[in-house]
Order: structure tokens, then sequence, then C-alpha cells
């Protein structure tokens, strides 16, 4: 049977919606489609695709408007003779077609401060319970598909928070190693706040929603990772040390990683509760979705003179000429 | 150089051309030694085929049952082999993967626990006691995760010295490379290829080169493997004069899905064996009681009952024969699938839903469970699973020294590990020693590769010849006018899958062979059309001439091996001959023709304190009256040091 296919064909100069008729075999899923598209209609059809049994993220791409692996989403899904669209991840900038720049995630994976082994252990000397390591290996499911990324309202189509924001993917690996029973840094949570913009994050759990693998990652890994940064952000011994003695460093991230970026500003949060925590329960809330920690009244995206940016060129001189 | 194009260069001292396990673990050592490297990978950075390895690293760590040791997993590997493993690479294998495997927690993996806080591990086919470290059924994934934090760690290390990340380890991400570059001493001086995304072609100048591109699958219809898997390290090597072993041995993994057709061949990991699941034909028969071959007779259950007891009481049971060799269970389902007790769609029926509770499966085999629901619509914990065997690995590929990984024939500085390397696994490849595989002989060759590049009084200077006939070479196919890439690649599938499939028969290699010709002009007038930008056709166009070479090693070696043994079924020559044994079939190209050619060459027998280690009733299954005379004299020599065959091993090697 012959299916009615739109996909995105073009590159970073623009494209258009092409319209495809393609057969549409019994069990198949979208990535066998784009694949008979590519051998009998569009040989040059870019698109990237490694595993095709949902382990390898490749795939990923936005198929009716929804951020999904093409590998893993089933043509029996649709309903008969509805037009499939195809387009690429909206989040990053398009390279060709279906296959967009992710590189943005690997440069936010090279600021975070890697697996610090404890010292006083030799290898094979490591014993850590089952139940954990559960926890970290929650997220080390990750197959780095980047949907969470793509979906990420922090980020999609507000390219100006994308310095100071890691974003899930990144959240999920700071959790993790936070997480993990032998790390050796104790700074996982802070650097989460103050590097990887953590505060950016209001809740909305698209990410969770979207991730193939299904897993919690805003109520297993950013949740826990917001309460316990507020927790000692405002544990009123630690606010009342810093005021009276002036002891800054007491809840200042630890000494700064190796591969630490300057600080991101964050936003301060202004809605706390009487314990001095965030009001987080989304189980109390009317709506769906935590209400936003920079207060309500705050609209995004910020007029831009309210916005801390400087040019990466301000700072790294030696870039630019190295590029010229 | 006269090509107007210009052509970036990048200046490394080692590059690595892979970037799944083997590459990454090679890259890793390179640069700890103190090597500017390169990691050059045909996907992106983390998604090599690396993440499909579903079971777990075999290991002699002893955690679950303290009997373990190197000597039974090396044991082990050369009976699943069938003893035409190089042994010293058996060896080297099993005595370093231990270290390898604690390694990585060290790097940051998170494998299950046992009770007392070691790292886990489970049983798997072929291997006599609980040995693959595992994390639930995604394994592969934490390798690669772990490996690829590494190299970010590495590369910050760098960033605080250097300020730069990129300076001392960097990763191409989406190159292909397609030419390996020699000076006129046949010394390795550089490798060129493109970025997939602009098209540009890119020329790395180093003086080693290590190879670890994995496999040769997508040459088959049937496969688990990914795309990537043309065989590119295999032609590239065959290429500059270096030679490949064991062509022959492909292995069908006993267990991949048959339905619904897009997911054919996608792979169900042996650990739903492992963990008690069973295959069953169309009569609802248990049926693998009936294949076990001879040479297992005594390590394997005859009863269900038995069978049952032993994953609580290993010690005192034989194993279920479901967990028999890989090519031993492939051949059962194939014979019941033509006797006609097959399922609807073609296979048999793998049941682990009547046998374990829906809670444990889950624990034990999450990403199964998530792959039939997603995929086939199929609960696991419900209904029983339909598989069939799928190309799953190659046994063979480029013949290396078991220390250090250097490639042999006429090359210097060609080195390769994990899936591209031949030797290790003989005649067939045991689950769980393809991890372990990879991190051990990646490090060696990352390791060697360094010490070569430091050895070198000068740099091998590339052609600018051979830059200017790569060019060209790359270009052709978006200048030609020709045939589809898609329908040449098609028609090489269904060649491979009917005629060098699992059960192979003299006509049809030879068959094979002519239409792999007609194939072979066919590659050279393919065409691509669109431009250079990220172009799956043109892509496919440059990968089918690799994929078209290793081939025709494969169909021509399995025409000259008269036997059946492990990864190589002869319908004309079913059984195993302890002549064949002896020799390994080398392949290499003619520089004139561009045609294979195939020699023979002998086997390296194994010392005395290794030999030692097996019974001589089990040796007699595989070995000739001369090579068990051998046996013989060393046993008696051992015993005339009043030390008997294991304890003088254990003298010996310690």
């Amino acid at each position: 049977m012959k299916r009615h296919f739109r996909v995105w064909r073009g590159d970073a100069t623009g494209g258009r919606l092409e319209d495809f008729q393609v057969e549409v075999n019994e069990g198949e899923v979208v990535l066998d489609v784009i694949h008979r598209m590519q051998a009998t209609q569009a040989p040059d059809l870019a698109c990237r695709w490694n595993c095709k049994a949902g382990k390898c993220g490749s795939c990923s791409m936005e198929i009716n408007g929804m951020p999904r692996l093409a590998c893993m989403t089933r043509m029996s899904t649709f309903a008969d003779g509805e037009t499939v669209t195809i387009t690429p991840l909206r989040t990053f900038p398009v390279i060709r077609d279906l296959v967009t720049d992710v590189s943005f995630n690997y440069e936010k994976a090279r600021e975070m401060p890697a697996f610090a082994p404890p010292p006083n252990l030799r290898p094979g000397e490591y014993r850590m319970q089952q139940v954990d390591v559960e926890r970290s290996q929650e997220f080390r499911k990750c197959i780095e598909c980047f949907l969470c990324q793509n979906t990420c309202h922090v980020i999609r189509d507000h390219e100006e928070n994308k310095r100071a924001f890691s974003g899930p993917r990144l959240f999920i690996r700071a959790a993790e190693l936070d997480m993990h029973p032998l790390d050796a840094r104790t700074d996982r949570k802070d650097f989460a706040q103050s590097a990887q913009g953590l505060g950016y994050c209001n809740i909305t759990k698209c990410c969770t929603e979207v991730c193939p693998e299904h897993i919690k990652i805003t109520d297993n890994a950013i949740i826990p990772m917001k309460e316990r940064v507020v927790d000692n952000r405002y544990d009123p011994l630690v606010f009342l040390g810093r005021k009276i003695f002036r002891r800054r460093g007491l809840d200042e991230p630890a000494p700064p990683s190796p591969a630490r970026q300057p600080a991101a500003v964050v936003p301060q949060t202004t809605t706390l509760d009487e314990q001095g925590r965030l009001p987080l329960s989304e189980f109390t809330f009317e709506r769906p979705g935590a209400p936003s920690p920079y207060g309500e009244d705050v609209q995004f995206p910020l007029p831009a003179d309210g916005i801390s940016y400087h040019h990466p060129s301000e700072e790294r001189p030696e870039i630019d000429q190295a590029r010229d | 150089m006269t090509t107007t194009e210009r052509i970036e260069r990048h200046h490394y001292d080692v590059v690595v051309i892979g970037a799944g396990g083997a590459g990454l673990r090679a890259a890793i050592e390179a640069r700890l030694a103190g090597k500017r490297t390169a990691i050059i990978s045909k996907s992106l950075f983390g998604k090599a085929h690396t993440v499909m390895a579903e079971g777990g690293a075999a290991a002699a760590m002893g955690n679950v049952n303290s009997n373990d040791n190197w000597m039974v997993h090396f044991r082990d590997t050369m009976r699943g082999g069938k003893f035409l493993n190089n042994y010293r690479m058996a060896e080297l294998h099993a005595k370093e993967a231990p270290d390898r495997v604690w390694e990585l927690e060290t790097y940051g993996a998170l494998f299950d626990r046992t009770k007392d806080g070691k790292i886990s591990q489970r049983n798997f086919g072929g291997h006599e006691y609980p040995r693959l470290a595992h994390v639930g059924d995604r394994t592969g994934l934490e390798l690669i995760r772990t490996l690829q934090q590494k190299i970010v760690s590495l590369q910050q290390e760098d960033k605080q010295e250097y300020g730069d990340y990129e300076a001392r380890i960097k990763v191409f991400a989406e190159t292909t490379i397609t030419e390996l570059l020699t000076d006129d001493d046949n010394r390795i001086a550089g490798a060129f290829g493109y970025y997939r995304e602009t098209g540009q072609f890119v020329l790395f100048s180093a003086p080693a080169v290590v190879l670890a591109t994995g496999g040769v699958g997508k040459s088959w219809k049937v496969t688990s493997n990914s795309w990537e898997y043309t065989g590119d390290g295999h032609a590239l090597a065959l290429r500059v004069g270096a030679t490949l072993i064991n062509m022959e041995f492909i292995q069908f993994h006993p267990t991949g899905m048959v339905w619904p057709p897009s997911v054919r061949g996608i792979l169900v990991t042996e650990s739903v064996r492992g963990d008690g699941g069973v295959l069953r034909n169309s009569e609802g028969k248990r049926f693998m009681f009936d294949y076990v071959p001879d040479v297992f007779r005594n390590q394997y259950a005859e009863t269900e009952e038995e069978a049952d007891r032993w994953y609580t009481d290993p010690d005192n049971n034989r194993r279920p024969p479901e967990l028999l060799p890989r090519d031993e269970v492939a051949r059962a389902i194939n014979a019941e699938i033509k006797a006609g007790r097959g399922t609807p769609h073609g296979g048999v029926y793998l049941d682990i839903a009547s046998r374990r509770s829906p809670e444990y499966i889950l624990k034990r085999l999450p990403s199964m469970y998530h792959q039939f629901k997603e995929l086939a619509d199929v609960d696991i914990t419900k209904q029983p699973m339909e598989i069939g065997p799928t190309c799953h690995y190659i046994m063979g590929g480029v013949e290396v020294d078991p220390d250090t990984g250097a490639a042999g024939g006429a090359i210097q500085g060609l080195f390769a590990a994990g899936e591209v390397s031949g030797g290790m696994h003989g005649s067939n490849r045991l689950g769980g020693n393809s991890l372990s595989d990879l991190l051990v002989f990646g490090k060696r060759a990352g390791e060697h590769a360094a010490k070569y590049a430091s050895s070198l009084t000068s740099r091998p200077q590339v052609k600018p010849s051979d830059v200017d006939a790569a060019v060209e070479t790359a270009l052709a196919p978006l200048s030609r006018s020709g045939e589809n890439p898609y329908a040449i690649w098609h028609d090489l599938q269904q060649v491979m899958q009917d005629l060098v499939g699992l059960i192979r028969r003299k006509s049809e290699l030879e068959e094979s062979l002519k239409q792999l010709a007609d194939l072979k002009d066919r590659v050279a007038k393919v065409a691509a059309t669109g431009g250079r930008r990220f172009n799956p056709g043109w892509h496919l166009a440059l990968d089918l001439r690799n994929m078209l070479l290793v081939s025709e090693c494969a169909a021509k070696a399995a025409l000259t091996r008269e036997e059946s043994r492990g990864g190589h079924t002869r319908e004309d020559y079913p059984t195993m001959d302890p002549a064949w044994r002896q020799v390994n079939l080398v392949c290499s190209l003619d520089a004139g023709s561009g045609e294979v050619v195939i020699t023979r060459k002998p086997v390296p027998a194994m010392p005395p304190e290794l030999l030692l280690l097996f019974d001589r009733a089990e040796l007699a299954k595989y070995l000739t009256d001369e090579e068990l005379a051998d046996y013989d004299r060393a046993l008696a020599e051992a015993r005339l040091n009043k030390l008997d065959g294991s304890a003088a091993a254990k003298e010996a090697t310690l």
C-alpha cells in the first residue's frame, strides 16, 4: 500500500517539505520508509541511523511534530490515510535534510567534570551494592538521542539560552555522578546550578515525555538535584554564617574543575515558601508543570538588555584570531 | 598535486579508525603514551556498533564462582573456536580481561553487583562458569559510554594543561576513511577520507594507524549489523598489502528477530537463554537435546530435569543444551526450520514467558522487553518470541601479531584490534568474548602503535600522486551516470545471503564468485546523484567497493576450506577434519590483477604448558595423531618432573 509522506528537504540556507508516495508494508517503522525513499526515489536524502533497534539514538527526528526515533515509530500507529510529516530536530542547526548539527550536546558534555575515581581504591577493589548503583544506572541507560534536548523549551527556539544551559541530557549526567556511590567529587549539584543552568529548568517534564528509554529525567534527576541545591543554598545556618562571617565560600561550588567554563549568571529564585524551599511539588499545583522559578511575572524571552550575555570573543579573543 | 581542491591536512602520531570499543580503548592508550591521537568515526561519537552488545564482557574474575580462572577461560575460548584460535591471543585475552574490566570501573562504569558488592557475572553459551560482567542487557552501551567519557576526561586534562580540549586527542565524527596511504618503503604514512557532513576531503598524516572498524555484516541480507559494517578496515588493510585470515568463518547468531520484516535480523541476546529461556519448535518440543554434538556430550545435560536444575545448582548438574556455542545452536535452529517445524514466520520459538516470572524477566532483560514490545508488539513476559539465525560477527580479519596487534604482510605501521582483526576467536566466537577482546587488544594495539611511532627516526611522507588518485576514486561516482548504488547493494546482499550463508555448498560458492565478478563490473560503474553534502547515496557507492572485496574473500575462503568447523558449514563436507585444523587460509590482494588470492599457512601450535591444560580425550576429537603424540610426550615429560598436567601448566605460566 502506498502512503503519503512529507519530508523536509534543504540545508542551512532554507528548504521545503517535499511530497512522497511510498510503499508501506506490514510491521514497518518510519525509518524503513525513509530507506525505501532513498533506495527508490531520493538516493541523496540525508538521514542519520545506525542500529535500527532503538539502541544507538541516531535517527532522532520530528514525526508529525513529535520528537521521535524513526526506528521506533511504527507505521501502524498512524491512522489510515494520515499524512506523515517528517522534519529535522528543531533545536539544532540543520546540516542537510533530516540531519542536524548536534555538536552543542558534545560541547556541553565536555564541560561536565568527569567521574573522579576514589583515590584510595585500586582497580578491582571497588565495592558497591546493587541498590546503590541502580539509581545511577537508570541515567546511564541514556542513548544520547538528544530528543530531550530538542524538546526542552529553554533552548528550543531560544538560541540565546544555549550558552548558559546544558539541558536535560547533562542534568541526568550530573545526577548520575552525584548518585554514583564512589565518585570522589562532592560538588555535582552545585556545578549543575552554577555552570549548567539547572535553575532555568521549570520542570515541565517534556523531556521525560519524549525519552525513548523512559528515563524519569524530571522526577529522578532534576527535582532531586534542585531540592538538594535549595537545601544547601537556603540552609539558615549557612545563610547566617555567610552573612555574619562573610564566608562567601561556604556554599560556593567546590574548587573549579579543569573543564569549568565561566559560570553562567543564573536568575535568582523569588518564590520561596516559609521553609525557604521552592514550591516544587506538582501534586499541589492547579496546572501541569511547576510554577516558574523566576516568578510568574517574568516573560520569556527576556529583553536583550536584561541578559548578561558576553560574546565569546570578549573572553577568548585567541579563538577569533585562530579562525582568521 | 593536480587537484584544484585544497585538502584539509592534519598531523597526528596515531590515527585510530573506528570509534567503537576497540578504537576508543586504543586511542586512550595511545594518548596515555603521550601521542597526539585522532579518532575517526563514521558516525557520531558514541553511536558505534558496540552499543548493540547486550550480554556482557567475559572476564575470569571469579566473583560468582571462585573456581573460575584464566586457564578455564582459555580452555572455553579454544573449545568454542574449535581449536583454530591463535593460542597466544586466546591466552593473553583470558589473562588480561579481568584487569581491563576492573579498569573500566575507574573510568566510571557501573556494572551490576553481587551481594558482596563485586561485579556480578552471568552465564553465557560456551562459558563453564558465570563469567560475563554485565549491566542488565545493555552492557555494550555501558562500555562505549564509559570509554567515551574517559576520552572526555583526558580532553579535560589537556584543556587544563594546554588550554585546548583537542590538544592531544581529537574525535573526527562522521568522517569516513577511503584509503590508507604509504610511503615508498611500504610504511603507513597517513589516511585519506571525507567529512560526511560537508563532503570535503581530509588528509591525516600519521606514521601509525590502528584499524578498529568492526565487521562486514552489511553484505548479508539478514544481519544484526548496522550500516557502518561494510568491511572498511578489512578492505583498507588488503589494499595496502596486509593479509586477512579466517575470512570463511562468519558467525550467524542463533537468535535474531524474524518478525515483523523491518526488524528481521535484529539481535535477541543470548542472555535470554542464560537466564532460563528455552528453544521450542512448532510442536512445542524443546529440541536442542537432539543436537548436542559428540565433542560437547559430556558437558551438557541429557534431560530437561537436569538442565533445569543447573540454573540453581551448576556444580552438580550439566548445562542446558540451549547454551551450546552459537554455531551449534544456529545450525540446530536451521535444521528444525528446514524440517518443517518452524513458526509461521520462519523461525522457532524462544520461550522465557512460561519459565520465569514477569518481574524476573523485566529485571534481567529490560531492553529485550522494550525491543519486542515496541518493535514487534510482543510481550515477552506473556508470549514466546519468534527467532531465527542472523549474520552477526566475522571471526576472520586482519592477520596480526598476537602481542602487538601489528598487521602481517608487507606493511609497517598498521595495527588492528577488535572484530576487524582475526585469529583470536578461531572458527567461532563465544558470546561475551567480543567485549573483552576489544578491551584487551584495543589497549595492546594502542600501546604498540604509540611505541612504533616513537621508534621511527623519520616520518613517512604521503605521496601526492596517491592523494590525487584517492580524490579521483572518491569523486568518480558523482560524475558518472550509471547505476543506483542501492540496487547493487541489494543484489550483493542477496548473493551473500543465498550462496554464502549459514550452510554452504561447492556449487553455490562457485556461483557466488561468478555473481560477485558481475557485481564488481557494476560497482565500477556505480553513480550517485546529488552533491557532496551529507549524501548517503554517494557514501554507499564508495562503501560498496569494500563490501565487495570482503565478500570475495569470504566466498573464496569458504570454497577452499573443505570441512565444517564453527562458523563455516559445508553441506558437502559435514565433519571437522583434524588436518584442516592445522591450516589458516590467508587472503591477500594481487597487486597486478586486483584479485583476492588465497594461500595456506599453518596454525601456530600450542606450547606444551597450554596443551596440557586439556584432557587427552578432548584433544583427540580435534588433533591429528602426530599432534597427539606430541601431547603424550609433553605429558610424560611433565610427569617425569613429578608434576601432573595442570600443575605443570600453572608452574610454567606463573
